[in-house]
């Protein structure tokens, strides 16, 4: 958010809607009506003056309505843009011409009611919605007493219950009487799955979030009990399966599969009643009940796709299709997020990653010709000069002078050796500060600029900027956080906390008098990709690549592309897949970019992030070819494959030509043969997943049993259909069609591991036996054909985890540097990564997970080089004897060994390098030092933290 | 900003400002795009901003 609040290429229009849209891919017109918010945002200060004097009351949406804020206000301190704004509805003198008391209180001018809404007119090539999602309708909630019980919350309420900055401050408090909840009870599927508010849909969220939430409340009150009731608790994300475990077995939380029918008021609490799935009921009291809402459509969809020109779906989501999944039906609008299906944030950020590079593909012949690049003055050389050191101390409005003593504080600083420039601030961090620190720097020749005020995390590099723009080089700053470590953590002891910040700031002064510039180094970036898996993923990829403009190598194993997808033969929705892949396939074929290597594989990669080079083996015939590539970035596809588990359900798997997989059911159905649909089948689900064989859920085998299931319904109405599952996990839409195959007759019966269904075949057809919870007896059948719905595994990720340095799951699976912000990268600077090799998934999110890693490959192509941070390690070449624990340490493969006069000597690699200092700590010769926090520098602080400075 | 000189425009719109707006905003400037990031409430951050702490590694939203 705040990178996106200072980045010189976005603008941030706030407070606005979209009016219209005209024009055509590639040129657009779009009107914006911007409302106004009776505050100047150039010149306030957000210092929160006015919100103090404000005598009005206003329900705090942002806080759920469990707070109260006033008409001006802003929603929370780390808003962005940072400006205070004033709610017309609420406001005395917008309302009746009264009050004005903020006019005068401002201290920066800031009010303005004169404002009026403003219409803009902007010209750009392509539009992406991203709106969101919106609530569920109000009977989802009021059926289980929602606004008649104050101690039944939604779950975005519990949120804000469960957040420091919400209503009672972090502590879960009952709404009614402020007790804290010993009891607390969560309704899954409360707006979602329900067609009596119209939503037929999964939200496929609220699963996990209820579970976050719950563990959340725990880790706050360690005796509350807390029991989630669900239908099928949907936990089939990578890795979830493993959360819910520790929820279940570490937290204690409970899981009951039961309906709820209702929420009565019960003692002093609540009471809940349920039917379980045995059919008996069951009731249980409560101090609160959290409703697991699901996302609903935006209120304003209807609008937006009448002002942008596309089509909704049937519960009022953007209309998309399986093979494109992020485009409306308006050429050059596009979607992602929520607004395409309700959706969880990592897929949103790999769908956000998706559209940007889809739509910069269309319009890549405008690249770089609408940014703004800024440049700053020559660096002067500091190096070797006498410290000149200037000090600034924040008020950061009252935040820190509230507590610390800052004049004080300031004075102190004066009086430090070799200090030549000294002053407080009201707020450091504002655009004319900003100006007076460059004045100053300049008029008394600063060579190195402390500043005391918030944290560097969030402030560090607007102030490396204004040094820049003072033409110092940005190393020459060292910031002291006297805010979130003395005045806030210390609020309640003033002299003491001054003391601290004086103890900080003269730490932070010892320290700037050893800083010293550190270059500027960026290295050059070969302008390629070398896309590892001929799959739909690694020919997506290479597509998407290729409309930016980028030439690619595909190295597939197989003789020929396609990868999984060559067995899959109809989706869920009903689509053709045989001729989308044959297109596919012609697309890439035709693609002057895309250069194809079957047949081929990966013998050994070097280099780093823009410079790698790799060997590929490729077999023709009797001859094997080595081709030598030289390429700037890696995509990681490799796929996946169905597994073929030893034993499913604890049973030896019989040799039977009437046990089948899915997919091989699915060629069957899709053959000619006139009785290629059985007449009676057996489904059984998680047939070596989830801590049968597999430990994990495959996430799809739902999908496909249920496409499966319509199919054979399709053709043979007549037959009889089971299914024995564990959890249906038919995620999002594909609740439609679980619900429709039920309609259609097909039987659904869960199992549990406690009582599996068991499986036999002696020569004399299948029998299957189970126990039918609903009849409450054991039942035995003799199908025509019994199907194991196997699971996925990631093909070989072993050995490219070796050769690449990158790090799989316990399940095998290549593991992302961030699961939710960094989705689709690897923590090896330079390798992406998309496909079955992440996780299994539908082939929706493989393709949108591919144009995601490819438009992140794009940017260091598409910038030419890589930028590397100064703070880097430096490794020096006469101390360091060689030994290679650095090398054997270093996570992000950044050192590497090389020989100098024929003496192993380490040197690091400055563009993978992350500047996490392991290497450093452990360097038995003190070889090695970090940039920006030498020994040097560090031994200073410390020693200025024993001393009063004289 | 952009001038349409050209058939096309070098400028991308977004529309919401909330997770999925934002990070689409981030990667068209790194595509080489200039991007209008237009947001119906006063400030960009949508329902995450909301959210205490993320599974599964408890980063603030912020």
């Amino acid at each position: 958010m705040v990178e996106a609040g200072r980045s010189p290429n976005i603008e941030i229009i706030s407070n606005a809607d979209l009016l219209a849209l005209d024009g055509k891919p590639g040129k657009f017109t779009a009107t914006v009506q911007v409302r106004p918010r009776y505050i100047d945002a150039e010149a306030c200060t957000a210092c929160g003056l006015c919100t103090k004097y404000c005598p009005r009351h206003l329900v705090d949406s942002y806080n759920e309505g469990l707070a109260i804020t006033r008409p001006i206000h802003i929603d929370y301190p780390q808003a962005v843009p940072a400006t205070y704004y004033i709610d017309p509805s609420a406001c005395l003198f917008l309302q009746h011409g009264t009050c004005q008391i903020c006019v005068p209180v401002c201290r920066s001018r800031a009010i303005d009611f004169s404002q009026k809404p403003t219409d803009r007119k902007l010209a750009v090539g392509a539009v992406i919605m991203a709106p969101g999602f919106g609530r569920v309708p109000e009977e989802a909630l009021t059926k289980y007493g929602y606004g008649k019980h104050q101690d039944v919350v939604t779950s975005i309420e519990f949120e804000r219950l469960l957040n420091p900055s919400g209503p009672f401050k972090g502590e879960v408090r009952c709404i009614s009487d402020q007790r804290h909840p010993h009891k607390i009870a969560f309704i899954q599927c409360v707006g979602s799955r329900d067609l009596g508010c119209d939503n037929g849909y999964c939200s496929s969220v609220c699963c996990m979030y209820a579970i976050k939430e719950a563990m959340v409340a725990k880790e706050h009150d360690p005796e509350c009990e807390i029991t989630i009731y669900y239908m099928d608790m949907r936990t089939q994300g990578k890795e979830f399966d493993a959360a819910q475990k520790r929820a279940e077995e570490h937290f204690g939380i409970k899981f009951v599969r039961a309906k709820v029918a209702d929420v009565t008021p019960w003692d002093k609490g609540l009471k809940l009643t349920y039917a379980t799935m045995d059919g008996s009921h069951g009731f249980t009291g409560y101090d609160m009940v959290v409703l697991s809402v699901g996302l609903d459509a935006p209120t304003d969809a209807s609008k937006l796709a009448n002002i942008g020109g596309f089509d909704l779906n049937s519960y009022d989501f953007c209309k998309t299709t399986t093979f494109a999944p992020l485009e409306s039906s308006n050429p050059g609008v596009y979607v992602a997020g929520a607004f395409q299906g309700p959706k969880d944030i990592p897929e949103s950020v790999t769908q956000a990653s998706a559209v940007a590079g889809i739509a910069t593909g269309m319009l890549r012949n405008q690249r770089g010709k609408g940014v703004i690049l800024k440049s700053y003055p020559a660096e002067n050389v500091a190096e070797g000069e006498v410290p000149r050191i200037g000090v600034w101390i924040c008020h950061c409005g009252i935040n820190i002078s509230g507590v610390v003593d800052v004049p004080k504080v300031t004075d102190y600083a004066g009086e430090m050796a070799d200090v030549v420039y000294f002053s407080d601030s009201l707020y450091s961090c504002s655009q004319d500060a900003q100006e007076t620190i460059k004045e100053k720097i300049k008029e008394h020749k600063l060579n190195r600029v402390v500043i005391a005020a918030c944290s560097p995390r969030t402030h560090e590099p607007l102030f490396q900027e204004t040094l820049k723009d003072a033409g110092l080089n940005r190393s020459l700053f060292e910031m002291v956080n006297i805010r979130d470590h003395c005045s806030w953590v210390h609020a309640n002891e003033p002299e003491a906390a001054t003391r601290k910040s004086m103890d900080l700031v003269r730490m932070g002064v010892a320290k700037a008098r050893h800083i010293k510039p550190l270059p500027e180094q960026t290295v050059p970036v070969t302008k390629s990709a070398l896309i590892i898996g001929g799959g739909v993923a690694g020919m997506t990829a290479a597509l998407t690549l290729a409309d930016q403009g980028f030439p690619c190598t595909v190295v597939e194993r197989q003789d020929k592309l396609g990868g999984q997808l060559q067995q899959m033969l109809y989706t869920l929705p009903g689509d053709d897949v045989p001729t989308f892949l044959k297109n596919l396939i012609d697309k890439v074929k035709k693609n002057k970019l895309i250069e194809v290597l079957t047949s081929a594989e990966l013998v050994s990669t070097e280099g780093f992030v823009g410079n790698f080079a790799s060997v590929v083996k490729v077999t023709r015939g009797k001859d094997i070819v080595e081709h030598t590539i030289d390429h700037g970035v890696i995509l990681v596809a490799t796929g996946g494959r169905p597994h073929t588990p030893e034993k499913v359900l604890g049973q030896e798997l019989p040799k039977s030509d009437r046990i089948v997989t899915q997919q091989a059911l699915e060629a069957q159905l899709a053959g000619k043969g006139k009785n290629r649909a059985p007449g009676s089948v057996v489904m059984i689900q998680c047939a070596g997943s989830r801590g049968d064989d597999l430990a994990y859920c495959s996430k799809t085998c739902c999908n496909e049993a249920v496409k499966n299931a319509l199919k054979i319904k399709e053709i043979n109405p007549a037959a009889q259909v089971i299914v024995l599952y564990r959890e249906m996990r038919t995620y999002g839409y594909a609740e439609d069609a679980y619900r429709q195959a039920r309609e259609q007759g097909v039987l659904f019966v869960p199992y549990t591991m406690d009582n599996k269904p068991l499986f036999s075949d002696k020569g004399k057809g299948v029998k299957v036996s189970y126990h039918d919870p609903i009849l409450r007896e054991d039942v035995e059948l003799a199908p025509e054909l019994l199907v194991l719905s196997v699971g996925l595994v990631p093909e070989s990720t072993e050995e490219l985890s070796k050769m690449l340095k990158i790090p799989v799951t316990a399940d095998k699976f290549f593991l992302e540097a961030h699961v939710k912000l960094r989705p689709v990268e690897l923590p090896v600077a330079g390798i992406f990564l998309a496909g079955l090799a992440h996780a299994p998934k539908p082939l929706d999110e493989i393709i949108v997970q591919a144009q995601a890693a490819a438009a992140k490959a794009a940017i260091p192509l598409v910038r030419g080089k890589v930028e590397v941070e100064p703070i880097v390690s430096h490794v020096d070449q006469d101390t360091c004897i060689g030994c290679g624990i650095c090398v054997s340490l270093c996570p992000f493969q950044a050192i590497q060994m090389h020989k100098i006069d024929n003496k192993r000597k380490a040197e690091t690699i400055a563009a993978s390098c992350k500047a996490c200092g392991i290497c450093a700590a452990h360097c038995p010769t003190f070889a090695i030092s970090m940039g920006g926090f030498t020994n040097e520098q560090i031994n200073a602080q410390i020693h200025a933290f024993g001393l009063i400075e004289e | 900003m952009a001038q349409a000189q050209d058939k096309k425009t070098g400028a991308v719109m977004v529309v919401g400002g909330g997770v999925a707006g934002v990070q689409t905003a981030l990667d068209l400037t790194e595509l080489g795009f200039y991007v209008y990031l237009v947001e119906k409430s006063a400030a960009v951050g949508g329902a995450m901003a909301q959210l205490d702490k993320t599974f599964p590694t408890n980063d603030c939203s912020l």
